[in-house]
């Protein structure tokens, strides 16, 4: 049975080899196409042009600081949770031109003028999908657009994944961010073993499938896949309790906890770097040796810097502790007041890069049962 | 496939906003005030900007170097006062405030702005004002100053608390002449005197103790190192007025002004876009807490 008359919510059964074909059309359609890919014994987001570039019969065994590939053998493409990066490198670069500023007798501004690219994102976890709709309400405010962000957020097509295989480290149901997509995408796969079935989740989903004819998933592959959602549901690595955040944390900041915490914590910004909502930048000059030019680029900035919070007269905030209390007061609590939600999408990325294995669960459990004794 | 799957309306709207960029201004007249301490008058090169300039006093630009960086800076006159021009009193303490030191009149800056709140001057009107600043708190305010003085009539009696380390570091003697005859009571401390100083000698919130207020119609406003704020705070709540008439101005570590970068953030806020000036009363939960 084929399906004519497809449309948003419509699910229909690709062949696994199929999906190269999808990503050729959206390189036709001038988006570069990226995805996971294994490199150096992990897993990054990368240009990928197709099924051969996946990490077929890849698991990730990830714990605190620990992430190990697992080859499974299996014909499957997605089975990994969570990549070590995150989205976010691709709509708030790590590294992005602002200005150059030229010295001809008095300073001359040129604009940066390169072309923003168009990405399709290859295979977006729930959780990451609702990092990117976090980030939105960063970037997107009605009093300050991003337009590094807003051009490559404009130009993106989103292919979802939903997780079969959640991780020791995860914990999207917790922050009800996942397993499973239910909007925002422009497709949504659920892997199994021979097909995927794909779900159209918007117009320009459609119209990427609409010339071509389509499977309907029997009912058994329906329930089998609606099935190993649910299950990757039951099956948490880890849980947090959010029900008294974010106040938990903002009424708190005098606890032992970020004591015990700041005698762990290396102040390395890992978290930072990997955690897929976290936003704060830097502007930086790079001068060409004769000083005639100057090139003012954004960067990555993370609040373990101690140069994050210096002003003249001394940094505000000197030590490790009131930086760890900086970020997850953030993250968990004042983050809610800024942008209306939590700043924790639950994809442990946090707990497998921390080279101490922090564990943000851990620490907010900590504080909890301090604060209740 | 046969649609064209890209919204390019939506993806070439192209660069029409512009992040962090600067405008060039030029120095039109650079004035020591102290020592490590100038008042420096800019105005931009492009003349439509500089003709749609407008600010509020209190609010700060981004003033940038190139090759060096930026530093955020407040006004330090009003536009009426200064002719239109841009006024910003530096102490070069910092690298990018060290290369503004170095430069000469007709060299230029970036300069990007204005950003923040700024002091209340319509809200408290009709009520006896405290100025209480210390050091290099006083540019900020001079602005609000200038204003009062020329709505003098509209506000109580205004009380300006003003301290330095020494004689020498005090900004803006010449003006306290001036702001007198402008039934300013100027109240002038320094922590250390020198053979010439005949004035008070003493920190700032000590003035509370000579003086009374009346809280239900006075208001505070401050601006300095936080331990003198923090003081000034604590004598005027000692002496009832309310947290919600009691303004501080805020610092912290800024980039991008728009509350964008994450780095001025003290609990809830963005220094640079909810602040720099807020009324205690949205400070009382976090301005005490240590690193915060």
């Amino acid at each position: 049975m084929t399906d004519k008359t497809l449309s948003v919510g419509s699910t229909v059964t690709l062949p696994k080899p199929e999906l190269d074909l999808l990503l050729a059309d959206l390189r036709k359609n001038g988006y570069q196409t990226v995805g996971p890919h294994l490199q150096n014994e992990s897993i990054v987001y990368t240009k990928i042009d197709g099924l051969k570039d996946l990490p077929r019969g890849i698991l990730s065994d990830q714990k605190p600081a620990s992430y190990r590939m697992i080859q499974t053998g299996r014909d499957r493409y997605f089975d990994f949770i969570p990549a070590n990066q995150s989205w976010k490198q691709f709509l708030f670069p790590p590294r992005h031109p602002l200005f150059t500023a030229v010295k001809e007798g008095k300073w001359r501004l040129i604009e940066n003028e390169e072309p923003t690219p168009r990405y399709a994102l290859i295979g977006v976890r729930a959780c990451e999908l609702a990092a990117i709709n976090i980030q939105d309400r960063i970037f997107l405010r009605e009093d300050f657009s991003d337009p590094i962000y807003r051009l490559r957020r404009a130009g993106l097509f989103i292919l979802a994944v939903n997780c079969l295989d959640p991780d020791a480290t995860c914990f999207c149901v917790s922050m009800g961010t996942g397993p499973r997509h239910v909007a925002g995408f422009d497709l949504c796969l659920t892997e199994m073993d021979e097909v995927f079935l794909v779900e159209v989740g918007s117009e320009l989903g459609r119209s990427l499938l609409a010339d071509r004819t389509f499977d309907l998933p029997s009912a058994f592959v329906q329930t089998a896949a609606s099935q190993a959602v649910e299950r990757a549901a039951r099956s948490m690595g880890r849980f947090m309790d959010t029900s008294d955040l974010p106040d938990l944390l903002t009424n708190n900041l005098d606890a032992q906890r970020w004591d015990v915490v700041s005698k762990r914590c290396l102040s390395c910004t890992n978290c930072t770097l990997v955690c897929p909502t976290c936003f704060c930048w830097d502007a930086t000059d790079q001068v060409d040796i004769l000083g005639k030019s100057t090139r003012r680029e954004r960067v990555w900035d993370s609040c373990f810097n101690p140069n994050y919070s210096f002003v003249v007269g001394g940094n505000t905030r000197p030590n490790i502790r009131s930086r760890y209390r900086q970020w997850l007061t953030h993250k968990l609590g004042t983050w809610k007041p800024q942008f209306g939600v939590l700043g924790c999408v639950g994809c442990g990325r946090c707990i497998t890069w921390c080279p101490v294995g922090i564990d943000i669960t851990e620490e907010v459990a900590a504080i909890r049962v301090e604060v209740k004794s | 496939m046969t649609t064209t799957l890209i919204d390019t309306a939506a993806h070439s709207a192209g660069y029409t906003d512009k992040l962090l960029l600067p405008h060039w201004a030029e120095i039109v007249k650079i004035i020591p005030e102290a020592e490590g301490v100038s008042t420096f008058h800019f105005k931009f090169t492009d003349l439509e900007v500089q003709a749609r300039y407008r600010f509020e006093p209190g609010q700060f630009n981004m003033l940038y170097v190139p090759g060096c960086g930026e530093a955020a800076i407040s006004m330090s006159s009003d536009l009426e006062t200064s002719g239109g021009l841009l006024v910003h009193t530096i102490r070069h303490v910092g690298n990018v405030t060290r290369a503004i030191s170095r430069l000469k009149v007709g060299d230029v800056v970036g300069i990007r702005g204005p950003f923040g709140t700024s002091w209340p001057l319509d809200a408290i009107r009709g009520m006896d004002v405290v100025i209480a600043c210390g050091g290099i708190g006083l540019p900020p305010l001079r602005g609000a100053i200038y204003r009062i003085i020329r709505d003098r009539a509209r506000y109580g009696k205004i009380t300006l608390l003003y301290g330095a380390r020494t004689p020498r570091d005090l900004m803006f003697p010449v003006e306290y002449e001036a702001w007198k005859k402008a039934d300013i009571d100027m109240q002038v401390t320094v922590d250390r005197g020198d053979d010439s100083w005949t004035g008070r000698v003493g920190v700032v919130p000590m003035w509370f103790y000579h003086f009374r207020v009346d809280p239900h119609k006075t208001a505070v406003l401050t601006c300095g190192p936080e331990i003198m704020m923090r003081f000034v705070i604590y004598e005027a709540l000692a002496r009832r007025i309310p947290s919600d008439q009691i303004y501080v101005s805020l610092e912290r570590n800024m980039k991008c002004g728009q509350g964008a970068c994450g780095h001025c953030q003290q609990g809830p806020y963005f220094i640079c876009k909810d602040g720099p000036v807020f009324p205690f009363r949205a400070l009382e939960n976090i301005f005490n807490v240590e690193e915060y």
